[in-house]
Parts: C-alpha cells; structure tokens; sequence
C-alpha cells in the first residue's frame, strides 16, 4: 500500500506541474498584452500594471517565472485584484458555500441515482427500466442552466414555492433545488452505471452460491451484490465532488449563490482576469488532489486490485 | 468510409476477437459485416428512426434556413419589445424587437458547426495521437500518456474560462475566428478522451494474427496503421464522436451563456439563452424556445450515439 501511494504521488508531480504551467502560460505568457480584461471596464492603472510585472517577474523568461509563481503558490499566494484585496480572501470567504452545494449535489445523486439504478438493475427490462433509461437520457441532454431556470421559473417564479435566488446564509435548505440541478446529469451517470454494474453482478458465481445456501434474498442483495457493485459507483461520486467543487460555476451563477462559481462567473461578466485565473488555479489544484485521494480510496476499498 | 464492407469485416474481428477469414466462412449466402449487421439492426430502432429524422431536419435548417422563415433575424423592431408569443410571431420577440422563431432558425446553423466542427477535430486528434501511441507503445506511448493526463487535469469548463478569457481580451472579431477560438478550445480539452478510446483499442488489435501476418510480410508502420489497424479501431471512437457532438453543442451553449463563447454575429442558441439571462422573469419565451431546441438536438445526437454503440457491440446483441 505504501509504496502504491507513493507511485501514485510521484506520478501526480509531472501532471500537477503540466496542468499548471499550461495555465501559467495561457495567462501570463502568450503574445499580446496580459492587461487587456483584467481590471474590470477600465484599462488597468499603470501602478497596477507596475506593481504586477514586479509580482509576476514579467520581465525573467518564462520558465524563471512560472517557477517563482508556484513559490508563491505553494505559500498560499494566488494573486489580487487590481483593488489590491488577494484573491485568496475571496476564495476562502466563498469556499465553505461551494462545498456545502457539492456535498447537497453528491447526496442528491446518491440518494436517487442508486436507488433508480438498483430497482432497475434488480427487475430487469420493463416499465420501469424504459422510464429510468428515457429519463437519464434527457437529464444528459438538458444543459445544467436550462434545467436551472426552468426549476427557477416553475418553483420560484411561478409556483412561488421557494425563494428564486438563495440568500447569503446559504442554508442547507435552500440548496436542494441549486444541488438538484447541479447533481441532476451526474445523478443520470450514477443511476446507469448502478444499473449496468448490478444486471452484470447478478449473474456472477457467488450470488448463485448465496442463493444455493438458502440465504433470505434481502442479506444477498443487500450484503453481497451491493457490496460489490458499490465499488465503480462511489469512486465515480468521489470523482464528482472534485468536478463539482469547480463545476458549479452555471448553477451558483443562476441562483445567485455566493460560491467560488458565482466568483468567476461574475469576475468573467466584469471582465476581471486577475480573478478568474487565481480561482481557477486553486480549483485545478483540488481537483487534482481530490482525484488522488479517490484513486487511493478505491484501493481501499476493492482488496481485488493490487497496489505494486 | 468509401467501403465500408472491408473495414466492418475486420472491424468485427477486433471487437468479437474473431479473425476475420473465420467470419467470412460462418454464414450461409452472402456474408454481412458488422457495419451491415448494425445498420440491419439500427433500422428496425424506433430510437435511432427518431433521432436520425430530427438530426436531418436539423442540418436542413442549419444549411437552407430561408427555406423555414422569412423574416430577417436582425431585423429590429422596438415596437414588438418583447412581446409574448403570437400568431405573427410563434416564439414572440425579444429585448430588441427581434423575431425570436427567426433567429433560432438562423441559430441552428452556428451550434451546429460548433459541434460538427469540435467533434471531428476532437477525434481527428485523439485518434492519431492515441493510434501512433497504441502501435508503437514504449516511449511514444508513455510521453503521449503523459501529456495526455495533463490536459485530462484540467477540469473543461475552467479550462474553456481560461483559454477563451484570452481570446476574449485578444479582441477577436468576425464570426469565424470566434468560431475556430471556440472549437479550438473545446478539442485541445477534448481529445484525451478520444485518445485514450484509440489507444485501447490500437493495443488490442495490434495483438491479432493479421497484424502480425502484415508485419511479417514486410509491410511498414504506416501501411500497418492505416490499412489494417484503423479500419479495426474506428468503431468505438465514432461512437464516441457521435454522443460527443451532442456534448459539445451544450457546452459550446454553456461558454457562450458563460459569455466567453460566441457572440454577434455568430448568434448560436447559446447566445440567445444568454441573452435572456437578465429577463427569465418577465419574458420566459426567450429562454425556453432556443433552450428546448438545444435540449432536442442535443438529445438526438446522445441518443443516435446509443443506439449506434448497442448496434456496433456483438456483446450487447
């Protein structure tokens, strides 16, 4: 195991310092001027531009700043706005509310997700397996922010069940229709693969044994067919956290949720560059750790695969 | 695709691991490959019936938009300012007067194009990248694989912010360069998907017998590769390109809601939803029209993908 995760950690370094420089460079380093659309409307100050080549070292070749710039990186440093207020304030303020909306999503697809793909994985073709199918297609169909204004018009605007925007507090109550909608493709993906996974154990061996022993038919479903069709599942929900953390840029932007996506979505609309490229830094950063830690996780959890 | 009976034949080899002489000797009468087999099975699909008639009238709308609408979708009329649906108008008419039917038709041809386009350069790259990787293996392997991972890093919708936020600031006009800036970003964050499709299946028929017999009669890398292992391994990464122009027709919708996609004068309905953005509230009718075509066209092509993946795969029948 130790050395599996230690394989695994050599080999995240060449991708991590990839995916970076790729950013670094796009930003930074490609002809034309990096100052266009970084101050909002305004042209930026030339203090700005000034205080921002010293920061940067635009002036070094590229690679002698890429490397300075992951310095500050790994201190925390993401960069500021041209209001001089560091980007990292921003995210730490909006952070707590993009994993809270996450983790409402990762329930949510859960939650109905397996329960749609057990049921029918279980019963076969019929009815409900035709449902289940016609319906996950059109969940994989219908872009994030169409699903996200029809819900806000029929339940917000129209119904007038709940409140159409979320308010600052962000409470867990007012992020299941922002979490349904950003769960809503995802929980497509989970209720097939479920599906797939539990019609294909269904006839393996050792559920025939447990039948053969005279086992009650909820402890070998329950017990030894969900035991091993969990696997692909909960790594693919592990995945999407780390998507969703970055991912929820269209929905927080909809119903105006005070995230990390609303930070970009907005610093985009404002035309703030500064912004956009320290947050998506940070984003990509977690991303690529929390794909880590569900690759180490899925070792964990399945003893079949091993780890040298 | 100019033969389609030669590449189905080995195609089917590969996917089946039968060779392909084997096949050919099997049935009574005249053999069918796996691409005549899966267009025998597709055509009794009520799915694939459907989508493939909603994607034809689409691209007839896309290339002879006049032939559905004669109203001009710029012309402006300050009169009509947002006006609810009608008999004159079906769709109604949006912030600027605009006839909200004409422009989704004229619309149609823009999210089209960036899905077509994406699409094929996505797979035109991820299946060469992804092939030359397969055969040769080794250190062309493991370099690709690498740079491969790279950009699988990047999450696609942060990616896409980055990359089109520079193009933004680059002051890109005209309709075409915003359109090859969108396609261009959408690919270079695709293609590993594509790449490792190919690769996959490039290592496993580069196993088989006739690979081998090639070889062995002295045929060199590029005729092995294009004449035996590419007819092989281009099943699964078309279907792969199918379910993805749906995808990319959405996210090109998603960037250019985002702002950062298209943009005048290149009006996909991405633009329009955009647009609407501001009054969901009071004037629906512009969001749910371009939306439910979106929605439609996007279904079609995931849904044409489906049904073509179950018909290509033998495990499947």
């Amino acid at each position: 195991m130790g050395r599996y995760v230690l394989r695994r950690l050599l080999q995240l370094i060449p991708v991590f310092i990839g995916a970076t420089f790729l950013i670094y460079v796009l930003v930074w380093a490609v002809p034309g001027d990096p100052f266009a659309d970084m101050c909002g409307e305004r042209p930026c100050s030339p203090q700005f531009i000034a205080t921002m080549t010293d920061k940067y070292n635009l002036d070094d070749n590229v690679f002698v700043q890429y490397f300075k710039y992951m310095g500050a990186l790994l201190t925390g440093d993401f960069g500021q706005t041209y209001a001089e207020q560091p980007v990292i304030d921003l995210i730490t303020l909006a952070a707590p509310v993009s994993l809270r909306l996450a983790v409402v999503a990762v329930v949510i697809e859960a939650v109905i997700g397996i329960t749609a793909g057990i049921l029918t994985g279980l019963r076969g073709r019929g009815f409900l397996d035709n449902l289940v199918l016609v319906s996950t297609l059109f969940l994989i169909a219908l872009p994030t922010f169409v699903t996200g204004f029809v819900l806000q018009i029929v339940l917000g605007f129209q119904l007038e069940i709940l409140n159409p925007t979320v308010s600052s507090a962000a409470t867990w109550g007012e992020l299941i229709i922002p979490g349904f909608v950003l769960g809503s493709l995802s929980m497509a993906y989970v209720s097939r693969l479920t599906r797939t996974s539990i019609s294909e154990n269904k006839r393996a061996d050792y559920m025939r044994t447990a039948l053969a022993k005279g086992q009650p038919k909820r402890r070998i479903v329950g017990v030894h067919l969900l035991r091993n069709s969990a696997i692909p599942v909960i790594t693919f929900l592990g995945t999407d956290i780390g998507n969703l953390m970055g991912g929820a840029i269209v929905t927080e932007g909809i119903f105006g949720i005070h995230g990390v996506g609303k930070l970009i979505f907005d610093a985009i609309l404002s035309k703030q560059g500064a912004i956009v490229t320290g947050v998506v830094v940070m984003l990509v950063l977690v991303f690529l750790l929390v794909n880590l830690v569900i690759d180490l996780l899925y070792a964990v959890l399945d003893p079949r695969i091993r780890y040298d | 695709m100019t033969d389609p009976n030669t590449a189905g034949v080995a195609t089917e080899s590969v996917e089946a691991y039968v060779t392909a002489p084997g096949h050919l000797d099997s049935g009574p009468g005249k053999p069918r490959s796996l691409w005549s087999d899966a267009w025998h099975d597709l055509r009794r699909r009520p799915l694939f019936i459907i989508a493939g008639a909603v994607i034809l009238l689409l691209v007839v709308i896309a290339i002879f938009p006049s032939w559905f609408t004669s109203v001009d979708p710029y012309h402006k009329d300050l009169d009509h300012f947002r006006e609810k649906p009608s008999g004159d108008a079906w769709f109604g008419y949006d912030t600027q007067g605009r006839d909200v039917y004409a422009r989704v038709i004229y619309g149609a041809r823009w999210s089209l194009l960036v899905g077509v386009a994406a699409s094929v350069l996505t797979v035109l790259i991820g299946a060469f990248i992804g092939i030359l990787a397969g055969y040769f293996g080794r250190w062309i392997d493991g370099l690709f694989s690498r740079i491969a991972e790279v950009f699988f890093g990047l999450p696609f919708v942060l990616g896409a912010v980055v990359i089109l936020n520079l193009v933004r600031s680059a002051d890109i006009r005209g309709a075409l360069p915003i359109v090859s800036a969108v396609v261009l970003s959408i690919a270079v964050l695709s293609w590993p998907v594509a790449m490792r499709i190919m690769r996959s299946a490039a290592i496993s028929a580069k196993q088989q017998d006739y690979v081998k017999a090639a070889r062995a009669l002295g045929a060199s890398s590029s005729r092995v590769i294009f004449k035996h292992l590419l007819p092989n391994c281009l099943a699964p990464v078309l279907v792969y390109g199918t379910i993805a122009l749906g995808a990319f027709i959405g996210a090109e919708a998603t960037l250019s809601f985002l702002g950062i996609g298209l943009r005048d004068p290149a009006v996909s309905w991405g633009v329009m939803i955009s647009d609407s953005r501001n009054y969901v509230r009071v004037a629906p009718h512009m969001l749910l029209f371009p939306a439910g075509f979106l929605t439609a066209t996007v279904l079609a092509f995931v849904m044409l993908g489906d049904a073509v993946r179950e018909a290509l795969d033998p495990k499947l029948r």
